[in-house]
């Protein structure tokens, strides 16, 4: 592909956006310290020098307000980028996502339209601690109206921002705050990665590995390991929760007969459970050698302790021991 | 005429006899609403206004027809007033696929997003940062727009009224913030839920006007929101506006009304914002006994066929659950 260049999962969410704008006069950022701050994490570094303060609008600290005020705006004709500075704070804002972004179009009948991107960095690892380090995408994704994006790689978040800006839906668009400095090669060019649809990327033989985020990095480290004992894993990043790409998940448990699902976020009611049940219910179940497996984040807010901070979460060498027991089970 | 009822600049060429009629349209509405919820034939909830009339249709008067309007749980009045039909609405409540939404929305979701009803709100501070985004839009795009956001004295006590207020008021948005104060948050009386006696007070602590209209006097109201709008639409900014009301109705249907004396409500009553614009109407020769009483007599009419309209309306079928979830 021409214009092929490496760049980090940050600069490829702030290169989304700035070309999207550049095309698009009704995109406008809102967020708290976006402007010559650059953000939270720096991913609107920059941008307020090229599109000015209206574009690039720095808010106070009002989650409830700029969530709203999207949720209006969008509804008026705009198509709105809200930056969260940390996804935990998606709770002040929920009521706006909730209750008015996800329900107004069917409420209203299925006229008025909210096309509305919540970006928002998500994830433990940065030694942030309980309030800063969550990752609540299950609450999102059980939210009918609402779509919810979790982009692993530069690549897709790039693809897959274009897709949720130009999404005539709201959106959450969680980056996981780990992945923001991961590289990979990313077109100059715009292009757009449909929502709803899942990468394989790695294909195998033994066990099918569903992981989101930063847990796809971690799971393809795992396969690297497996590898050298004989054992082919198969990794599926859906990218999106919702819409959720069931099929490519099916179609790969049925050719490999295991599944172990992995997502950082707490276990307990975590969004794992819902792949799993799919599994469960579809073809798929049929074609099982082994009892689904099931990751997650031990159900505790994340401490601080960088040592107790790992160990709340799922790491490599739980994906490898997780590929095994399925394996043995058989 | 113009001096004695002290319209603002702008407002003379009102068509003050429509605004009766529309106040009359909203009290049928609202009792024969209220008598379908008593006989069981419509079901769910409601919020009545009867009683607050002159808020929704002396505010909305002022507003040209691009401007755009929030509201709130209690907001068929405000429908009625921007201009949405009566059929429409009445076909809502009975769940009708001809209603405003289908019949998926109800008496508290009545929205009309193209006609600049951006929709009653189920959630109490709902409309406040709608209303200022819906005004970004406005002063982005150069719309030149103005929105109207209805809110309660119970509503000005949730945080997103301190958060949508302050951020309308750096922003300079072109939004007008008006509280139709009908003294109760439910049960909870307005005199005991905050420490300060008027809402509009609150709006020195944004750095914008605040003013108090009588909100039972729909001329009072188009003054000082007529004001506010060409303040906004000017540039200016946010500001907000007290409409001193009361609701005659209890707070939804199942409401004892035991938080408050039937002195209190007949004072109110004896308030009428019907009544008194009927007769300055006629005192000022704008109508005539005769002309006000078909006019009521029409509005009546109106509402018995949009009954007919609403009974004579197909139901949704279950096909049509899952549509309108996504755009």
């Amino acid at each position: 592909m021409d214009g092929l260049r490496e760049l980090t999962y940050l600069e490829a969410v702030r290169e989304a956006m700035s070309q999207e704008m550049r095309e698009n006069e009704d995109v406008f950022i809102l967020g708290e310290d976006i402007g010559v701050y650059g953000g939270a994490f720096g991913v609107t570094r920059g941008m307020i020098e090229e599109f000015g303060p209206e574009r690039i609008r720095n808010t106070p600290i009002s989650e409830a307000a700029i969530s709203g005020t999207a949720v209006g705006a969008a509804l008026t004709g705009m198509r709105p980028i809200l930056e969260l500075q940390f996804s935990d704070f998606i709770t002040i804002a929920m009521d706006n996502m909730v209750n008015q972004a996800a329900k107004i179009r069917y409420m209203y009948g299925g006229k008025g339209k909210v096309p509305m991107v919540l970006r928002t960095p998500a994830g433990s690892g940065t030694g942030a601690a309980a309030q800063h380090s969550q990752s609540l995408e299950a609450w999102m994704a059980h939210v009918p109206g609402l779509k919810v994006v979790q982009p692993s790689t530069a690549y897709d978040a790039k693809g897959l921002l274009k897709a949720a800006i130009d999404d005539d839906n709201p959106v959450i668009f969680y980056e996981h705050k780990l992945c923001y400095k991961t590289k990979s090669d990313v077109p100059e060019e715009q292009y757009s990665i449909p929502l709803g649809k899942a990468n394989i990327k790695r294909e195998g033989r033994d066990v099918t590995i569903v992981a989101t985020a930063i847990m796809v990095h971690k799971a393809l480290e795992a396969a690297e390991e497996l590898e050298k004992s004989g054992i082919s894993v198969e990794i599926i990043d859906p990218r999106t929760l919702v819409p959720l790409d069931t099929e490519t998940i099916i179609g790969s448990v049925k050719k490999t007969s295991r599944l172990v699902v992995v997502h950082e976020a707490v276990k307990r009611g975590g969004f794992g459970g819902e792949i799993a049940s799919i599994i469960a219910e579809s073809e798929a179940f049929d074609y099982l050698d082994a009892p689904i497996k099931r990751l997650g984040g031990k159900a505790v807010p994340i401490p601080y302790n960088p040592d107790l901070e790992k160990a709340a979460v799922p790491g490599v060498d739980d994906i490898v021991l997780a590929v095994k027991e399925v394996l043995n089970r058989s | 005429m113009n001096q004695l009822l002290n319209l603002p600049s702008g407002v003379e060429g009102k068509d003050l006899p429509a605004l009766l009629k529309q106040m009359w349209l909203i009290r049928y509405f609202e009792e024969k609403v209220d008598e379908f919820f008593a006989k069981g034939m419509i079901h769910g909830t409601t919020h009545l206004a009867v009683g607050q009339e002159a808020s929704a249709v002396g505010a909305i008067a002022v507003l040209e027809d691009r401007d755009k309007i929030t509201s709130t749980h209690r907001g068929h009045g405000h429908c009625i007033a921007k201009g949405a039909e009566v059929n429409r609405m009445m076909a809502e409540l009975f769940g009708r696929t001809t209603g405003y939404c289908k019949g998926k929305g109800g008496s508290m979701h009545i929205a009309d997003v193209e006609r600049g009803n951006l929709g009653a709100n189920g959630i109490v501070g709902g409309g406040f940062s709608i209303a200022a985004g819906a005004a970004l839009t406005s002063q982005l795009k150069k719309e030149g727009y103005v929105v109207l956001c209805f809110f309660g004295d119970g509503a000005s006590n949730e945080g997103s009224f301190h958060e949508a207020v302050n951020l309308a008021s750096i922003w300079k948005l072109p939004v007008v913030f008006i509280c139709e104060n009908n003294q109760y948050g439910m049960s909870g009386p307005a005199k005991e839920m905050m420490n300060v006696e008027d809402v509009a007070k609150r709006a020195e602590a944004y750095g914008i006007p605040g003013k108090i209209v009588d909100g039972n006097d729909v001329l009072d109201v188009m003054n000082g929101v007529g004001e506010a709008v060409e303040r906004a639409r000017n540039g200016e900014g946010p500001s907000i506006v007290e409409a001193k009301t009361y609701r005659w109705k209890g707070h939804s249907k199942s409401d004892a009304k035991k938080y408050r004396t039937r002195e209190e409500e007949q004072e109110w009553r004896a308030k009428d914002p019907i009544a008194r614009l009927r007769s300055i109407l006629i005192e000022e020769g704008l109508l005539t006994e005769e002309s006000a009483d078909q006019m009521k007599n029409e509005a009546k009419k109106e509402i018995e066929d949009s009954v007919e309209f609403a009974k004579n309306s197909p139901m949704p079928t279950r096909d049509d659950l899952m549509e309108d979830i996504y755009a």
